[in-house]
């Protein structure tokens, strides 16, 4: 689950760090006093999931309370990567004197913690990374231990020569590592952490993503969960606990497992079709789920066949058959069903379908070859 | 021969009074699986029924107990996702060798500390969120349909579920069987790697070919595709799921989602082609390429 901006910075204040101040606002007219607040200047920025938010126009320097309304009003009207924006972050403007990047995710090889920091802040990380490798500088965290205060320096010094920059930067890191390992994050980063004209380190941006996995722990994280940032699909889905991903194609596919539900995903593109979704019904054998999945996929306008493929295996084919049958009489689509279904209760799972007019095929390929030509004829 | 597990594995099931450990643990028995003990915390002294209702399994409160009293060398863990990295290192203290954790959910840093826990303890995790690992002929640990394998040449390695059961059906269909398939997981940390798996295959007489199930995300395909290219002496089929898969998203397994350039589907098979691995673009192939490699 990602975190907004102003949500990360509070985790990091929490944790100690020096972060920026600022307010979320949802109506210009509260830019403007903040920004008089703050001596007449501030920054303005989109609160919003998405990367890329300066590019996109969502980041602007406001030199006047005026012109802070002026900007929180055109970003407050304006939609990032789909996403339309209800919150603006205003802050005060910082004289910046140095842009550094540190991060922690997860080494998925090393089977830890990993921290990343470059001196080259301030810009996309994954360029860095692309054109001049060796800016980036990266430590491994044995869990055991954590990450301990020298390894914290011996990072800090690869960002500041000054040594005042250097411990203040090391507290920042450690900091930093607290706040991912207490909160459960998955990512946590600051681009750009600064270095003030007043010789103080600043984080002024901030970047969190909590593991799915970690929200039973923190019922305080998981209820700062923006909903204006999920669709009413993707929250029904969550909901009725599927993977769902909607793709933008006109073959509805629903199907059990990750893996199987990507292969057949791509098996739909080899035959000439595009997918409308992602979408795994998961392990358990719940009619009920099956229901909810059909209701998202129908409620998708550019669907104009449904594909199951189901491979039974702690999921119960005839499950999946009740469920198919079941959603048939309470929602009535009009939709062609392609279905194969395969594995454990196979056979039952055949009677339920041919006693509501359905068939089902044994095999992958060809209900995906029928599938696509359904969706395009 | 086999990898990791035979008929000779005294295998616990840990969780073995819940929902799907009981099911599963009546399907392992089936199977042909030496299943000596079960443990669930508070459940001591009972016994739990296998699919005759004849074979009675003792279950114990701790995994010490069972070990104790039956020798048990290897574990299945079906417990919920809070407390399963809690019993994998409770199986490890053990002295359990070799553990299977099936659970999907499981928090990463917990994985974290489990997986130096369990390294430190010289003891072998697979997964977690994985089907586990089956031998077939000889003994299932975890979730993998005993139905669909067949004993034979070839080592599947895969990172799914329901993925690797359409795969080695097929295989199995066309007289490829299997000396061991086994699920690494789906999530970002795993105990297994593929190239653990690779390593452990090629110290196999029977395994007369490989097969790699990779997915996007993460760099595990490449890691393998390298170490294939300077190690590996039988053929080796891969294939990967999520070509069509948007940037960014994470596509159900936690672990399966690009970031950056590394983790694409193309960079992964261009991985395996540079090594010598012959890449299926759809699941049936997978079959008929390692047909073209091994007869049969």
């Amino acid at each position: 689950m990602n975190l907004h901006e102003y949500q990360a910075k509070d985790l990091f204040r929490a944790a100690g760090m020096a972060v920026n101040p600022g307010e979320v606002v949802r109506d210009p007219g509260a830019a403007r006093v903040l920004a008089q607040s703050f001596g007449g200047s501030a920054v303005v920025k989109a609160q919003v999931h998405s990367g890329g938010r300066g590019k996109a126009g969502g980041v602007k320097l406001a030199r006047s309370p005026a012109e802070a309304e002026e900007h929180a009003e055109a970003i407050l009207g304006m939609s990032i990567s789909g996403l339309a924006v209800h919150q603006v972050l205003i802050s005060p403007i910082e004289e910046i004197e140095s842009e550094a990047y540190v991060g922690v995710l997860i080494d998925r090889e090393g089977r830890c913690p990993v921290l990343m920091v470059s001196a080259e802040g301030g810009v996309d990380i994954e360029e860095v990374a692309a054109d001049n490798p060796e800016a980036i500088h990266r430590l491994r965290v044995d869990p055991r231990y954590g990450l301990l205060p020298h390894q914290a320096y011996g990072l800090a010094t690869r960002l500041y020569d000054e040594p005042k920059l250097a411990s203040q930067g090391a507290r920042a890191i450690a900091q930093l590592y607290q706040a991912f390992v207490d909160n459960g994050a998955s990512m946590a980063e600051i681009n750009p952490l600064i270095a003030t004209s007043a010789g103080q380190v600043v984080a002024i941006d901030a970047k969190v993503s909590i593991d799915d996995s970690e929200l039973f722990r923190h019922p305080e994280l998981a209820a700062l969960r923006d909903p204006t940032s999920e669709t009413a699909a993707d929250r029904r889905a969550r909901e009725a606990g599927l993977s769902f991903v909607k793709l933008g194609g006109n073959v509805g596919c629903c199907v059990n497992g990750a893996g199987l539900a990507m292969a057949t995903m791509d098996l739909v593109k080899f035959y000439g079709g595009e997918p409308a979704n992602f979408l795994d019904i998961g392990g358990s054998s719940n009619p009920d789920k099956v229901v909810a999945a059909l209701e998202i996929i129908t409620s998708d306008p550019g669907v104009r066949v449904i594909l199951f493929n189901i491979f039974g295996g702690i999921t119960r084919c005839d499950d999946v058959a009740n469920g198919i049958v079941r959603a048939v009489e309470r929602i009535g689509f009009e939709l062609p069903l392609v279905i194969r279904l395969t594995g454990t209760n196979e056979e039952p799972a055949r009677r339920i379908l041919s006693g509501a007019g359905l068939a089902a095929a044994a095999s992958m390929d060809e209900v995906v070859e029928k599938a696509v030509q359904l969706a395009a004829g | 021969m086999s990898i990791f597990v035979d008929e000779k594995s005294r295998v616990l099931v840990q969780g073995i009074t819940g929902r799907d450990g009981s099911f599963h643990a009546r399907q392992m028995i089936s199977y042909g699986t030496r299943i000596v003990a079960g443990v669930t915390p508070g459940k001591g002294g009972r016994d739990f029924a296998g699919p005759g209702g004849e074979e009675l399994v003792p279950v114990f409160d701790t995994v010490a107990d069972a070990v104790a009293e039956t020798g048990a060398d290897c574990s299945v863990v079906y417990v919920p996702p809070a407390f399963a990295a809690g019993a994998v290192m409770e199986a490890a203290d053990a002295g359990i060798d070799f553990i299977v954790c099936v659970t999907e959910g499981v928090p990463v840093l917990d994985m974290t500390r489990t997986h130096t826990f369990v390294q430190d303890r010289g003891c072998r995790l697979v997964g977690p969120n994985c089907p586990g690992v089956i031998s077939p002929g000889k003994t299932s640990l975890g979730i993998i349909p005993g139905s669909i394998v067949a004993r034979g040449p070839v080592g599947v390695i895969s990172r799914s579920g329901t993925l690797t059961y359409e795969a080695v059906r097929q295989l199995t269909e066309r007289g490829l069987g299997q000396s061991s398939c086994i699920g690494i997981g789906g999530d970002p940390l795993i105990g297994t790697s593929f190239v653990e798996c690779l390593a452990a295959f090629s110290e196999d007489p029977e395994t007369e070919a490989v097969v790699l199930i990779g997915e996007i995300g993460g760099t595990a395909e490449q890691e393998a595709a390298a170490w294939i290219g300077e190690h590996l002496e039988v053929p080796a089929v891969g294939f990967i799921a999520g070509r069509s898969a948007p940037p960014g998203t994470r596509m159900g397994h936690a672990g399966a989602i690009i970031s950056g350039s590394s983790g694409t589907a193309e960079v992964k098979t261009r991985a395996f082609e540079d090594n010598g691995v012959r890449v299926a673009m759809r699941p049936r192939e997978i079959a008929s390429l390692l047909q073209e490699l091994i007869g049969g």
